[in-house]
């Protein structure tokens, strides 16, 4: 299994590419599909943080859903099922990162799958996709 | 939400009744796409044309465009507005978050209209639009304070964008900006000013939303196509690896970098102030408009030490490109970089345009060193390079304590008009030039081009090619249609709402690929089409402004220092401006 990794956080421009990547999976140009979120560290010119998913092996997230909506992957992470899920936003609270974004239209979460998209489209080396050891 | 649904969402915000409400204007969008061609629409549904520009008359115009987030590079707000500068139709663009901010807070453009009768800024947020009070910001001494004030009292991290005034803007100093995200700037022609008239301190968005596009597959093909030509783009590396800074070298090499009010283009410590030694000596950082892959913003650290106390310094970020390097460099013979960077900073501090401020300031020197003014009107005296004394000027044109200041903080042209040295007094329709002394192609587009900056046409450009093909000039009025032509294909690229470091990529065939995902179709030839109308358009609005090319002041400097096509002939500048005249004239008349 592979996980999303930053790399170099002093590296990100904040050019927010990588968020734009993650809705556009769905064919969405926004930010409200993106399961990964660059700010500034309190302004530009203090640089940037990089909020991604660790793939924690035992998600406090899937910990604080009560209706099972949120199941722990293989390698870590969770994998989400909409239909189960009643938008309590439980797991976002649980996540002491913030890696549990926000969906606003459909009032769910939106959860990282380490499918790597966003990876092809950092042009600055800050984001790579790593096999879990 | 459909793209084109959401695009066409025009917010309205008026600040005298403190409401606002939201107009679907799709014929508009449909139309004139976006960015300026709207926003020229939008205005002349705005503001009459004997609107007095620091009045609630003025409205504020901020548009996007159709490729706004959908694309790479298309990253730039378009703010059209009445400059309290030259009191005509005016626009000024920039980058940082805003562009995404706005279109994915589901507006394709926001009209600010009225002024609010105490300090306030706005909240723009979930469809919502929030006055709060600012009467605690305001006077606060630096843009960077507001700025982290607002980010810490305002939602939306990442999301946003914080347009903000400083004193200078307050204080209606005529070439005062609008700075966001601390970097970018609404920098020309005095927005800063008209903010302050409203009473409008800042301006924040908050764009959460999204909106969905017709062809997925063609979409994300394009996407790449375009993402991999901006990554791979020579031009695009030098924007990066040097910034705009890369321009002191290569205009010195020519001698056509301004240097001491435009005294000469060649500039003795041009390499201390180059793009190289800043890169290898003081760069920190770079940052990117968001959707950008860039990253041109050049951020230099400067560490400074505390003098009475021992081993105890400050570090400061201050993002330099070749503006400034020009306006508070070159052109005030300062050749320190530390020197440059705090006087940077004290314009930044206050909100002023670099380089009006900078073009002012030498003038000063200038008129100084001839005494045509003396320290009692100063309040302190100064020669070429001491920045030291420039940080107090720039603070005495913010707080206006005499009668010299109240016309330093009219802008070049008005000081001038009444002390004198008006000769060498470098304004174009009363703005200050940007740092090219490239030849006559540049100081024509300043005086036609629709906003006078030096991005309507790129003329510098124009002169700079025509050197290294060692080609004859062309005859004025080929001049005049080369300009125009490229003009008005520029009005497309800010229409669509790209960069204009972008207009490489950007070629008219790409432009019509971009639509196709959207089930939108266009025509090269539609686009040119289109671009010359949006061009006749600006012209007339300020040809019923009052705008007269025959009325132009040459500065005599301009034609007195030799550029790297020798010295600029008046006749020849005249003679354009004269086949210019004709056209507009021509223009306003086919309209009746």
């Amino acid at each position: 299994m592979k996980r999303l990794v930053v790399v170099d956080v002093n590296k990100c421009v904040g050019c927010q590419l990588c968020m734009l990547a993650c809705s556009r999976r769905f064919g969405v140009v926004g930010h409200n599909k993106s399961a990964i979120w660059v700010r500034s560290a309190g302004g530009f010119e203090r640089g940037f943080t990089l909020v991604v998913c660790r793939a924690c092996r035992d998600p406090p997230c899937a910990r604080a859903c009560p209706t099972e909506a949120l199941k722990v992957r293989d390698g870590g992470g969770v994998i989400l099922s909409p239909s189960k899920c009643t938008g309590c936003g439980f797991c976002r609270d649980a996540c002491d990162i913030g890696a549990v974004m926000w969906d606003y239209e459909v009032d769910k979460p939106v959860i990282c799958t380490h499918c790597g998209f966003c990876v092809g489209y950092c042009p600055h080396g800050v984001l790579s996709l790593e096999e879990v050891v | 939400m459909d793209w084109f649904k959401s695009l066409s969402n025009v917010l309205y915000v008026d600040l005298t009744r403190k409401t606002f409400w939201v107009e679907s204007r799709e014929e508009l969008f449909n139309k004139w796409l976006g960015g300026i061609g709207v926003a020229t629409q939008l205005y002349k549904e705005e503001v009459p044309k004997d609107a007095d520009p620091l009045s609630p008359n003025n409205s504020v115009i901020f548009a996007v465009g159709p490729l706004t987030g959908v694309y790479p590079l298309a990253s730039k707000t378009i703010a059209v507005f009445k400059s309290p500068l030259n009191n005509y139709f005016s626009e000024s663009h920039a980058g940082g978050r805003s562009a995404l901010a706005i279109r994915f807070a589901g507006y394709g453009a926001i009209v600010i209209r009225g002024a609010s009768d105490r300090p306030v800024y706005l909240v723009i947020e979930d469809g919502k639009v929030r006055f709060r009070e600012a009467s605690v910001l305001w006077g606060m001494r630096s843009t960077e304070t507001v700025g982290r004030i607002l980010r810490e009292v305002t939602a939306g991290p990442g999301h946003r964008t914080i347009m903000r005034i400083g004193r200078a803007g307050e204080r209606l100093v005529r070439y005062a900006s609008v700075v966001t995200e601390t970097y970018r700037h609404f920098g020309r022609l005095g927005l800063g000013a008209v903010f302050g008239a409203k009473k409008l301190k800042a301006v924040v968005v908050v764009g959460r939303k999204g909106f969905k596009i017709p062809d997925i597959p063609t979409y994300r093909s394009v996407y790449d196509e375009i993402h991999n030509l901006a990554v791979k783009s020579p031009a695009m590396k030098k924007y990066h690896d040097l910034g705009t800074a890369a321009n002191v070298l290569a205009l010195n090499t020519i001698k056509a970098l301004p240097t001491r009010n435009f005294t000469s283009g060649d500039f003795e410590y041009a390499e201390e102030i180059s793009g190289e030694k800043l890169a290898e000596a003081i760069l920190a950082r770079r940052v990117a408009c968001a959707g950008c892959p860039t990253a041109c913003v050049h951020i230099a650290a400067l560490r400074e030490p505390y003098v009475e106390e021992p081993y105890f310094y400050k570090i400061k970020f201050i993002s330099y490109d070749h503006e400034p390097l020009y306006a508070l460099g070159s052109n005030l013979g300062i050749g320190s970089r530390e020197g440059f960077l705090k006087l940077l900073d004290s314009v930044e501090e206050e909100g002023l345009d670099a380089i009006s401020t900078g073009v002012i300031l030498a003038w000063t020197t200038e008129a100084f060193i001839n005494g045509i003014i003396s320290e009692k009107e100063l309040l302190t005296k100064i020669s070429w390079g001491d920045y030291e004394s420039y940080i107090k000027i720039v603070r005495n044109i913010v707080t206006q304590p005499n009668e010299f200041y109240k016309y330093m903080a009219l802008g070049v042209e008005e000081v001038a008009k009444r002390y004198g040295g008006l000769e060498y007094a470098m304004a174009f329709n009363k703005v200050e030039p940007a740092g090219y002394h490239t030849g006559p192609l540049f100081v024509i587009s300043l005086m036609v081009g629709s906003r006078h900056s030096h991005l309507d046409a790129g003329a510098y450009s124009m002169d700079q090619e025509l050197l290294a093909a060692k080609k004859q000039l062309p005859t004025p009025q080929e001049a005049i249609e080369k300009i125009v032509e490229e003009e008005s294909w520029r009005q497309v690229l800010t229409s669509i709402a790209v960069c204009l470091f972008a207009r490489g990529i950007y070629k008219p065939e790409l432009v019509v690929k971009c639509f196709k995902p959207l089930m939108k179709e266009v025509s090269v030839e539609e686009l040119r089409k289109l671009g010359r109308e949006i061009w006749v358009e600006k012209q007339m609005i300020k040809y019923s402004e009052g705008f007269n090319p025959l009325e132009i002041r040459v500065p005599e400097r301009v034609l007195k220092t030799p550029t790297p096509h020798g010295l600029i002939d008046e006749d020849y500048v005249k003679e354009a401006l004269r086949y210019f005249n004709l056209i507009i004239t021509l223009s306003h008349k086919l309209r009746g």
